[in-house]
């Protein structure tokens, strides 16, 4: 191992390498933050860039630098527009956009950065030592635990999203996987409930419904009633976070980056269900006075998904590296790009070219290095566009949202569909219906029907929940996610109601 | 009844159309071949239908009482808060969608960047309209040459 580390540092160190890293993770950080473009567009819109170098190493470092990149730029948007441009970030506005509310932004987003980097170092450090053990636990994962495992992904989410509020977030969550079902599924080859609607025929639009559901009813509250954006005087203060929130996020930091990044060793996992599932164990273990904070501000809330979603995209490059397969999009994008620079992925990599397996893992350490000296200095500008004058920001915030949808799909009907579910969801949220388990369950909707087609058609039937242990152990466990709050919920009221416990 | 179990009711008749068209109408049209597979289109959204009517139901006769919190905006008094700017923004966002494409990119946008702040209260004319100019030309400039992403500039008349 150590003959590669320094295989790897004298790829990684030379100095066209270093300034594709710093290029790589600037052009990411800026894209990322306009709401709607996502790591999976900005990296298929440097590929040809990236071809074009020709040098296999240079391009792949060049590529993780703007996944990197545009992973902490989403957070920024998430943070302090509630506009989260990408998936893996949705988890990280529930408490940076309050906190940024409070006038703490710059607080929010130093914690973002120290949060994504330690996350993304640490998750360097277990791909080092765990990337050729992690290939044959991933190997051990069926159609049937993939699908059990999102379904345990989906049941935290709605155990999560709000206290006797279950039903509610369940209902979103199932609306959610019904949104998913419009369209053409990738196991059969026809259009489901598009209502003979052309524009429906390839499902309704990620970026759009994400738009809808956080952007736009943001945007109009704001409208409805105008309240202060900013702090007391605009000034971006208390940049430095203090050594007790040092000490109270070390522990979520440290957890979140093991967790984050096993999560992201599973195929079709990655960074979204890491950041959520990050959040939702965090806020189950923090003690009871803490758990109020969540939701409002908390700075473990947000740490947590930070930290998760960087180590979950360090995870991801290992069935990329190691076994060839994609676990996301975004490494599905990055295997294309490497197959056009003759390079096959795969457990044959480490062998074959050591020097590029090493050297993106160096990069790895550079990468999250450069985000971090880059963006420190530049948060007080970056929290700037707070102080941006009412009147000028809501038009922009509207436009970005109508950008996002608009560039992704390129199709002008995407926009109307933008503002009627922009609609729906602002009813939504005046009645208190959690928003973030429908986009979950519209994300994994796809994966999760894929992987249980799947196993129907291996089991010939649904037999697979009892025939595989591990299926049924996570099932059991995605019940109980659910039906433990409302029961607990429920003995509340009982004792409140002066109802003594049973024995 | 109050709002969120109004909107339950509404989704509980979406959750019935959903489940009429799983169970009702897509197994006819179903290839042979496609019948003797364990799974068939329907199945998932059959499965779903079940827990979407299970839950809707749930909320519609209030089996979980929730607490009444503080709600950011009343909407029971959604008269008080401004409204029409609210409504007017999103006719705005309409007609941009619609004029998008026949109009161009540069006029719509610069028009609904203008328009947008008019309706917030903005009068500061020699403002908005730079701000307004300048940044779209910007984002066009940044869409169109950096990323490549091809949008239409003027009106179709001037073969844009």
């Amino acid at each position: 191992m150590l003959e590669g580390l320094l295989i790897g540092l004298q790829t990684a160190f030379s100095i066209q390498n270093l300034l594709m890293v710093i290029a790589g993770c600037l052009i990411g950080t800026f894209i990322g933050m306009l709401p709607g473009l996502g790591p999976m567009s900005i990296i298929a819109i440097m590929i040809p860039v990236a071809i074009s170098m020709g040098d296999p190493s240079a391009a792949l470092i060049l590529l993780a630098g703007v996944y990197y990149g545009a992973i902490f730029g989403g957070s920024t948007s998430s943070i302090l527009l509630n506009a989260p441009g990408v998936a893996g970030t949705v988890a990280s506005s529930f408490d940076g956009y309050p906190m940024a509310r409070q006038g703490k932004a710059g607080k929010a987003l130093t914690i973002a950065a120290i949060a994504s980097f330690a996350g993304g170092t640490l998750g360097a450090v277990l791909l080092m030592v765990f990337a050729p053990a992690l290939s044959s636990v991933a190997l051990l994962f069926h159609s049937a635990e993939y699908f059990a495992l999102m379904v345990v992904g989906l049941s935290a989410i709605a155990a999560f999203a709000g206290s006797g509020q279950v039903a509610k977030a369940v209902i979103m969550t199932v609306l959610g996987l019904i949104m998913a079902t419009v369209g053409e599924g990738a196991l059969f080859n026809l259009p489901r409930f598009t209502m003979g609607i052309m524009d429906l025929q390839s499902g309704f639009g990620f970026i759009t419904l994400a738009m809808a559901m956080f952007a736009l009813p943001e945007a109009l509250f704001l409208v409805l009633k105008p309240k202060d954006l900013k702090g007391d005087d605009g000034e971006i203060k208390d940049l430095r976070i203090t050594k007790e929130e040092a000490k109270a996020i070390a522990p979520v930091v440290g957890r979140q980056s093991v967790q984050g990044f096993f999560i992201g060793v599973l195929p079709g996992a990655g960074a979204t269900i890491a950041s959520f599932l990050g959040y939702a164990v965090e806020r189950n273990i923090a003690p009871k006075e803490e758990q109020e904070e969540f939701g409002k501000g908390s700075i473990k809330g947000l740490a947590a998904p930070e930290t998760a979603n960087n180590a979950a995209c360090t995870g991801s490059f290992v069935p990329l590296l190691t076994l060839g397969i994609p676990g996301s999009g975004t490494t599905a994008i990055l295997l294309g790009a490497l197959i056009a620079l003759n390079v096959t992925p795969g457990p044959r990599l480490m062998l074959d070219e050591p020097q590029i397996f090493w050297a993106v893992i160096m990069s790895m350490f550079i990468g999250n290095l450069v985000l971090l000296i880059l963006n420190l200095p530049l948060i007080p500008y970056i929290a700037k566009v707070l102080s941006v004058p009412r009147n000028y920001l809501i038009p922009f915030i509207l436009f970005f949202t109508l950008m996002g949808a608009y560039i992704g799909q390129n199709n002008a009907t995407e926009l109307l569909i933008l503002v009627g579910f922009g609609v729906c969801a602002t009813a939504l949220k005046f009645a208190d219906y959690p928003l973030a388990p429908l986009l979950i369950g519209f994300i994994l909707g796809g994966m999760m029907e894929d992987n249980f087609a799947r196993s129907m058609q291996l089991y010939d039937g649904i037999g697979f929940i009892w025939e595989r242990p591990m299926t049924l152990g996570l099932l059991v466990i995605a019940a109980l996610l659910v039906l433990l709050p409302s029961y607990r919920a429920r003995r509340a009221r009982a004792r409140a109601a002066g109802i003594a416990d049973g024995d | 009844m109050a709002l969120d179990r109004w909107i339950a009711l509404v989704l509980l008749g979406v959750c019935l159309t959903y489940g009429y068209a799983a169970w009702f109408t897509m197994d006819g049209s179903l290839p042979p071949f496609m019948q003797r597979n364990p799974i068939w289109p329907s199945t998932f959204p059959k499965v779903l239908s079940i827990l979407g009517i299970i839950t809707t139901t749930i909320i519609l006769l209030g089996f979980e009482k929730s607490e009444i919190k503080e709600a950011d905006i009343d909407y029971r008094r959604l008269g008080d808060y401004h409204l029409d700017q609210a409504l007017m923004l999103l006719a705005l966002m309409v007609i941009y969608a619609l004029c998008l494409r026949p109009v161009g990119f540069l006029i719509s946008t610069s028009a609904f960047l203008i328009l947008g702040s008019f309706i917030l209260g903005e009068r500061k004319w020699h403002i908005m309209l730079p701000v307004a100019f300048i940044a779209t030309g910007a984002v066009w400039y940044l869409v169109q040459e950096v990323l490549g992403i091809y949008m239409r500039p003027l009106p179709g008349i001037f073969g844009g």
